[in-house]
């Protein structure tokens, strides 16, 4: 794997921010995605979320800070393609939900006069990439 | 869908309605509670990638290629599958990996 200098900043950037808006403001809507709910029923869901909160923002903070370290690799180790994975992941929910990504809203490209062609083109990226790992870290069947 | 969570110490029988779980031999409503397992299931939304979904599915459950492609399948044709189920605790260990895989998932007993 090699990432072209722009694209290594570029991911390191995201994951930082991402990172840092995690301690910031995790209640922030734009990141419910990342926190959806496991129950129906209140009371049951309030326990989930006591117990699995801090692990799961704890597993996000881990696979982010893996990405923006290893970003300039060659190689990945099994764990680290596992962290990118995950962080890829989080960075097109949370970048997803702001842009309000639909099913089709790719479908003919992306309009470069539309106000947020940048942050579309961020996320085509993000998607490209992601889909590039999965292909490479896929088992048979 | 119970009313309330499941108590596991709890002595009292609560609320399980006539005929809706049959059995051979009597037992007490927690029992039948008990009896009924949990199921995860796995909501369709507009981020996540099919193939990531496919490998999240083989990953996390140990299911064969074409089993993760069928349940994937499953979710974006239809918008959703039970990927998981077992007991209440299975379950959520199972929504809690899904949920740390950025996968949309909930749990409810069956």
């Amino acid at each position: 794997m090699r990432l072209p200098a722009e694209e290594q900043t570029l991911l390191r950037g995201l994951a930082n921010e991402l990172r840092t808006e995690l301690d910031a403001v995790p209640d922030d809507p734009s990141l419910h995605r990342l926190f959806p709910p496991a129950y129906d029923d209140e009371r049951d869901e309030q326990a989930y979320r006591e117990l699995a909160a801090a692990e799961l923002l704890d597993s996000r903070r881990r696979s982010l800070d893996v990405l923006a370290r290893t970003v300039g690799q060659e190689r990945l180790d099994a764990g680290e393609a596992d962290a990118w994975l995950r962080a890829l992941n989080d960075l097109r929910l949370a970048l997803g939900t702001r842009l309000d990504v639909q099913e089709d809203t790719f479908l003919e490209g992306i309009d470069p006069d539309h106000p947020s062609a940048s942050g579309l083109a961020v996320y085509a990226y993000l998607s490209w990439l992601q889909e590039q790992l999965v292909e490479a870290v896929s088992p048979g069947a | 869908m119970p009313s309330g969570p499941v108590r596991h110490n709890q002595g009292m029988s609560t609320t399980v309605a006539p005929g809706e779980v049959q059995v051979e031999q009597p037992r007490g409503a927690d029992d039948l509670r008990y009896d009924r397992p949990w199921i995860v299931i796995v909501w369709n939304d507009p981020i996540n990638l099919m193939s990531y979904v496919t490998l999240v599915f083989q990953k996390l459950f140990g299911y064969s290629k074409a089993k993760a492609t069928q349940l994937m399948l499953q979710v974006h044709n239809e918008g959703k599958a039970v990927v998981s189920s077992g007991t209440r605790e299975k379950a959520e260990h199972d929504v809690l990996r899904l949920h740390a895989h950025g996968l949309w998932a909930t749990m409810r007993q069956d």
